[in-house]
């Protein structure tokens, strides 16, 4: 069919084909549209950074490095130190690892390694559905249903078993480190479990074929042979999940208790950086207030990028690994 | 003794073994537990009015959040107006034009800006169009959310723009058709259940954000007076309704949570069964 033919008029496909007509016309055109797109990405993302630098100039030439260091977050006084704040985020996110990285990686090989190709499937479709459930609901669910439970179960145990450390000492009102890193472990779970089973998945089977050939049982063959081989994704499906945790601002803001203190108990309340963003940001009064709350932001970001550069190096060079094998 | 080694071998494959599958059972039961409550607490306030009326003042009971549905909408639709065609078109020239080098650059800073914590995308939108406009509004809001939406936009195109076979590529352009036409009446077609159910899943995602709406579309207790004015959404009502004192508030919240989800699980739900039906077609 020569490709001249005249188009009929009126019908659907004719329409899409003098579009197309239209387009050949100026095949240029369309490389010209989309590079354009693909520059306004890297357009948005320059003008993030300059924004987020130049709106934060104000604190980085007052207080500089001391910004990270300092203890006192007095707007009135207008002294800024975000330390409270730095070590509220790592202590959560920190939390939510070392909770989420075992259960996560444990459903993983489940889903992986164990499980019928049709169960895992259906699993992982609801295991994704969790991932897809707002911040704000986990936040909700957090206040009036976790909280809660924490105080009257979670928290008296903790206190029972491992009251000799600090860690678990003093009072428990309910908002807290303990109860924002509990909500942070059930948000990140899901990242970790998709991430780790895909790369699991991408450990060739003879590996498993020739471990269980020599006589290792199914739990030796995945925890000698198959993890191993899969370590660094597994361990980029974590620091993923870390830069998830570092950034999450609904949930943990409604469960923290929002209170700039750095204590050894994660009883206490605390404050986080996204939550203190969040919260004080539309009542920031004076530039040097609203600054360092775009301060913040850069710090947030900037180690969020950190982390999940190193995250998408780890993955994929495993991901590599399992393909040339 | 070769025996107790083998009892002990057993043993611990059996009991890791079932831990892990202790640990898919625990993480799947939550879905099912966060699901009951939000049913459990929130049908019981879901009314007509609470799609039909304004939020009455704190004391008296029985309005409702219709500003805040149709504010949600209206910054959803402008999320994907910005962010669905820049996204579409980038994905496009990363999957059938781009250079070794500059594509390398482009998908690592999308996936730069799709790791931007949502509060830092809130502030830069605040930056760039609530200070210019010196106000608070629906557009700052759907700005925000776009911006959002412009990483996963690119990826999904990308994705299911290779996954068509070069054959039909090549077969178009045997036929006389230059590059644009055999993308545009070849390629983007035969990709269209995945570019859909990605684009939805897309909007999935951002529909329940409130952290990036908190400076920009703010909030409202009325109807919004236009774009250029602050608007009620659905998640940050829930937000300030939940961190409120007054229990008809936290009703409403519970009410409001369960319709956010259950349009969010039913977007994502729709879009993967319209990816699976396409994987089987492509199949055959």
């Amino acid at each position: 069919m020569a490709a001249s033919t005249p188009v009929l008029e009126g019908t659907p496909q004719s329409r899409a084909r003098s579009f197309a007509y239209g387009l050949k016309a100026g095949d240029e055109l369309a490389y010209v549209l989309t590079l354009a797109a693909a520059s306004a990405v890297i357009l948005i993302v320059a003008l993030l950074v300059y924004q987020l630098w130049i709106s934060s100039r104000l604190p980085i030439h007052k207080f500089g490095f001391s910004f990270l260091t300092g203890r006192t977050w007095d707007p009135n006084a207008g002294d800024f130190g975000a330390l409270p704040f730095v070590f509220g985020t790592c202590v959560t996110s920190a939390l939510a690892l070392i909770v989420a990285v075992p259960v996560g990686v444990g459903a993983a090989i489940f889903l992986a390694e164990l499980a019928p190709p049709k169960t895992s499937n259906a699993l992982t479709f609801l295991i994704e559905l969790l991932a897809a459930v707002p911040s704000v609901i986990y936040g909700l669910l957090g206040i009036f249903i976790l909280v809660p439970r924490i105080r009257q179960y979670l928290a008296p145990a903790l206190r029972d078993v491992f009251g000799f450390l600090p860690l678990f000492q003093g009072p428990f009102y309910g908002v807290s480190f303990l109860s924002a890193g509990v909500v942070l472990v059930i948000m990140v779970v899901p990242f970790i479990i998709s991430v780790s089973r895909e790369v699991l998945m991408a450990v060739p089977v003879e590996q498993r074929e020739a471990a269980l050939a020599l006589g290792a049982t199914r739990w030796e063959s995945t925890w000698d042979i198959v993890i191993p081989n899969a370590s660094t994704g597994i361990i980029g499906s974590g620091f993923l999940a870390l830069a998830r945790a570092l950034g999450e601002t609904m949930a943990v803001t409604m469960v923290i208790g929002n209170t700039p203190q750095i204590t050894a108990s994660l009883f206490a309340p605390g404050y986080s950086i996204a939550a203190v963003i969040a919260n004080e940001f539309t009542e920031a009064t004076g530039d040097l207030y609203l600054s360092s709350l775009v301060f913040l932001g850069l710090v947030l970001f900037g180690l969020t990028i950190l982390i999940n550069a190193f995250a998408r190096i780890l993955i994929l060079t495993t991901q590599r690994k399992g393909a040339q094998s | 003794m070769t025996r107790q080694v083998t009892f002990r071998r057993r043993f611990i494959n059996a009991f890791m073994l079932s831990l892990t599958g202790v640990a898919t059972l625990l993480v799947v039961s939550v879905l099912f537990f966060i699901l009951g409550y939000l049913l459990w607490h929130g049908i019981g306030s879901l009314s007509w009015n609470f799609f039909t009326k304004l939020p009455k003042p704190t004391g008296e009971t029985g309005g409702g959040l219709a500003n805040a549905i149709v504010g949600s909408a209206k910054i959803l639709a402008l999320a994907t107006l910005i962010g669905v065609p820049v996204g579409f078109l980038a994905g496009i020239y990363l999957a059938e034009y781009s250079g070794r080098t500059f594509a390398f650059v482009v998908r690592y800073i999308t996936d730069l800006l799709n790791g931007v914590p949502s509060i830092v995308i809130g502030i830069f939108a605040y930056a760039i169009v609530v200070k210019p406009m010196k106000h608070f509004s629906t557009f700052a809001g759907g700005c925000a959310l776009g911006i959002m939406m412009i990483p996963i936009a690119v990826r999904t195109t990308e994705q299911f723009l290779r996954s068509v076979p070069t054959a039909l590529r090549e077969g178009s352009m045997a036929l006389g058709a230059n590059k644009a036409t055999a993308i545009f009446t070849v390629v983007i077609p035969a990709a269209k259940q995945g570019l859909t159910s990605g684009m939805m899943l897309n909007l999935a995602r951002v529909a329940g954000e409130t952290a990036p709406l908190l400076f920009t579309a703010l909030g409202n207790m009325y109807w919004s007076a236009g774009w250029s004015q602050p608007s009620a959404s659905l998640p940050v009502m829930i937000y300030q309704y939940a961190i409120s004192p007054y229990e008809d508030y936290h009703q409403q919240a519970w009410a409001a949570g369960l319709v956010l989800l259950a349009l969010v699980l039913s977007i994502n739900v729709t879009a993967r069964l319209i990816m699976s039906r396409g994987s089987s077609l492509a199949r055959r």
